[in-house]
């Protein structure tokens, strides 16, 4: 068996989604080869990953903005020669993967927490209120990963990277793109989080409490969907349901009531710290630290706290 | 231009799923149902083309139909789509779950039929949460898509999406006909107002059955079970942030 991983990379190095993937990658089978879109650089990186047999570098700029329409014509004539192929769910890979199931015939498995066999894997589902075991029947398995719930393969490789072709397409194209630039660790990957809600009342005040809380504890910024739908925070800081997953060592959600969509996105934290000014906040239900407070003096009091 | 917009019935999402005691599945007697909320927003970016609201130009789309997969009562579901002003609707009566790939089937034959110059949907029931049936109706019909649509405009044959990405935000254009799946911050959706309603039940919906679409629809995947996530019990109030540093520097994570 043979499988086949679609990387996740920022056009010069591969993201710790790939490593994640990987992986789960190799709890199905030995034989894993990488598939880079777009970026030869992040080819090179990918060779790097220990475990991965070769590195299949497909080139054009189509493929380097993920438009799923080319993403399938390069992939689906390559998934031929694997059993498996396997992508993290990143906004590119849930964008791209299922329309290669589809052109395939199978049917996606999407955001896979645990491999439990070469047919079998465990999903969650209903805001990750139920965790679902699903066996396939599909000759060929088509997988999205979520890169929480696995350990990053390490580096340490050295596969040969070989080159194969590319499609474009004539029916989509690529416009524009506005990218939030930070010198923040990325949010899924960071092993702290300080998260706002709609508490902060204003964009003026999320950059004034959350931003600095972040920065001395070298952390990431998240939000909740209601600091993101009122303009406190752009929309890729979203923690929950229909946003990010995030499990770092430490989640801090200041001024969040703890909805179930939210806590679908970061009740896997190690530790979870919520400030919320009211004590029956369904947050404190998954908190193990819990502050009763208003966040306007908690908050100063918290940074002076920490020295 | 036509509108097709596929509406799914699905739990409330206010309400915390409960799986069942003999793990085959979430306990979904009495529990209430409604539009998925991704779904409401695909119905509502469609009415506002044809009203002309916010960027679109009036009559940009001309007819909209709901169409819904699922039991009898997916009927108030479309119900509530004709309510905010879809013009007809069409339900394919299944009592079975359907996976998306049979899910994306029925939708291509229902689209061969209407030919729609644009399928508008959500990216993500919140069920299955599979965020998978729009890219794979597309990939079916050959048509290009753009998914997680934060803002669509329609002009001169092109679709072109502002889509929420990991990153931040990408601007894509796609040929017409396409499909484009919505995102949470697209828009707004209305409440129903009650002559609406009242007109909407004066609105027809066809109904079929799966078996009508010839289509094969068997489960792909087996659900061997549905188990409880493990719980997280709530921990310790502290009374100040002193507290708090001293607890997480004893736990290791400052
Ligand atoms: C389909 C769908 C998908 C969704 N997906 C997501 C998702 O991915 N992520 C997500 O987050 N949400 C999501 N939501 C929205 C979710 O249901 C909630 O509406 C949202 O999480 C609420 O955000 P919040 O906790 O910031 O706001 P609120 O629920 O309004 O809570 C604000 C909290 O701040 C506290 N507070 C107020 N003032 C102070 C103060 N001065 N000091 C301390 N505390 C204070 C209040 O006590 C309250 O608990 C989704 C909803 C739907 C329908
Ligand atoms: N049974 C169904 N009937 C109508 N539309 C559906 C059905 N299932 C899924 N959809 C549509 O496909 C979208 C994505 O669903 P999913 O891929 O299941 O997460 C939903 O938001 C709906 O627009």
């Amino acid at each position: 068996m043979a499988v086949l991983v679609i990387a996740d990379h920022d056009g010069s190095s591969v993201r710790d989604t790939t490593h994640k993937t990987v992986t789960a990658a190799l709890a199905l089978s030995s034989d894993v080869d990488v598939l880079v879109l777009g970026s030869k650089a992040a080819a090179d990186a990918a060779a790097k990953i220990a475990g991965v047999r070769k590195v299949l570098f497909a080139d054009g700029a189509d493929l380097g903005h993920g438009l799923a329409e080319a993403v399938e014509a390069t992939v689906v004539p390559l998934a031929a020669g694997y059993d498996a192929v396997l992508s993290p769910a990143t906004t590119d890979g849930k964008n791209f993967m299922p329309r290669i199931a589809a052109k395939l015939d199978v049917a996606p498995i999407s955001d896979i927490i645990e491999v439990l066999s070469s047919d079998s894997f465990v999903r969650p589902i209903y805001a990750g209120n139920a965790l679902e075991t699903v066996q396939s029947s599909d000759a060929k398995k088509v997988i999205t990963v979520r890169p929480t719930a696995f350990a990053a393969a390490a580096e340490g490789g050295s596969a040969p990277v070989e080159s194969v072709a590319s499609a474009d397409t004539d029916k989509a194209t690529f416009v524009s793109e506005e990218m939030v630039k930070s010198d923040r660790p990325e949010l899924g990957a960071a092993k702290i989080v300080v998260s706002g809600g709609r508490a902060m009342g204003s964009a003026e005040e999320f950059h004034a409490v959350i931003e600095p809380l972040a920065d001395k504890l070298g952390a990431a910024v998240g939000a909740s969907r209601a600091a993101v739908d009122a303009g406190y925070a752009p929309n890729d800081y979203q923690v929950g349901q229909t946003g990010k997953v995030v499990a770092p060592a430490l989640y801090i959600a200041v001024g969040i009531s703890g909805a179930i969509q939210h806590l679908a996105g970061m009740k896997d934290s190690k530790i979870i710290v919520a400030i919320n000014k009211d004590a029956d906040a369904p947050i404190f239900q998954v908190a193990d630290y819990g502050l009763v407070g208003d966040y306007k003096t908690v908050v100063p009091e918290l940074m002076a706290a920490l020295g | 231009m036509k509108v097709l917009v596929p509406v799914k019935r699905v739990i409330d999402y206010n309400v915390k799923a409960r799986v069942k005691a003999d793990q085959t599945g979430v306990d979904l007697a009495n529990v209430k149902m409604s539009m998925n909320p991704f779904d409401e927003i695909a119905v509502e970016e469609a009415v506002r083309l044809k009203e002309g609201k916010e960027h679109h130009a009036a009559g940009t789309a001309s007819e909209i139909v709901a169409v819904s997969i699922g039991v009898t009562q997916a009927q108030e579901t479309i119900r509530t789509a004709l309510a905010m002003g879809a013009d007809r609707g069409l339900l394919i009566q299944s009592d079975k779950d359907l996976e998306p790939l049979a899910v994306a089937k029925l939708l291509k034959a229902v689209v061969d039929e209407e030919k729609p110059d644009l399928v508008l949907m959500g990216k993500q029931s919140i069920d299955g949460d599979n965020n998978a049936v729009g890219q794979m109706l597309a990939a079916l019909l050959g048509w290009p898509q753009a998914t997680f649509a934060g803002k669509l405009v329609v002009a001169d044959g092109k679709a072109t999406v502002t889509r929420e990405v990991d990153g931040g935000l990408q601007t894509l254009a796609v040929t017409l006909p396409a499909v484009v799946t919505v995102d949470l911050r697209l828009n707004t959706p209305r409440y129903a107002s009650l002559p609406n309603i009242m007109k909407a039940k004066k609105k027809e919906i066809a109904v079929k059955a799966v078996a009508d679409y010839g289509v094969d629809v068997a489960d792909r995947l087996k659900v061997v079970k549905v188990t409880e996530p493990p719980k997280r019990s709530a921990g310790i109030k502290v009374a100040d942030a002193a507290e708090l540093v001293a607890n997480l520097k004893t736990a290791g994570v400052l």
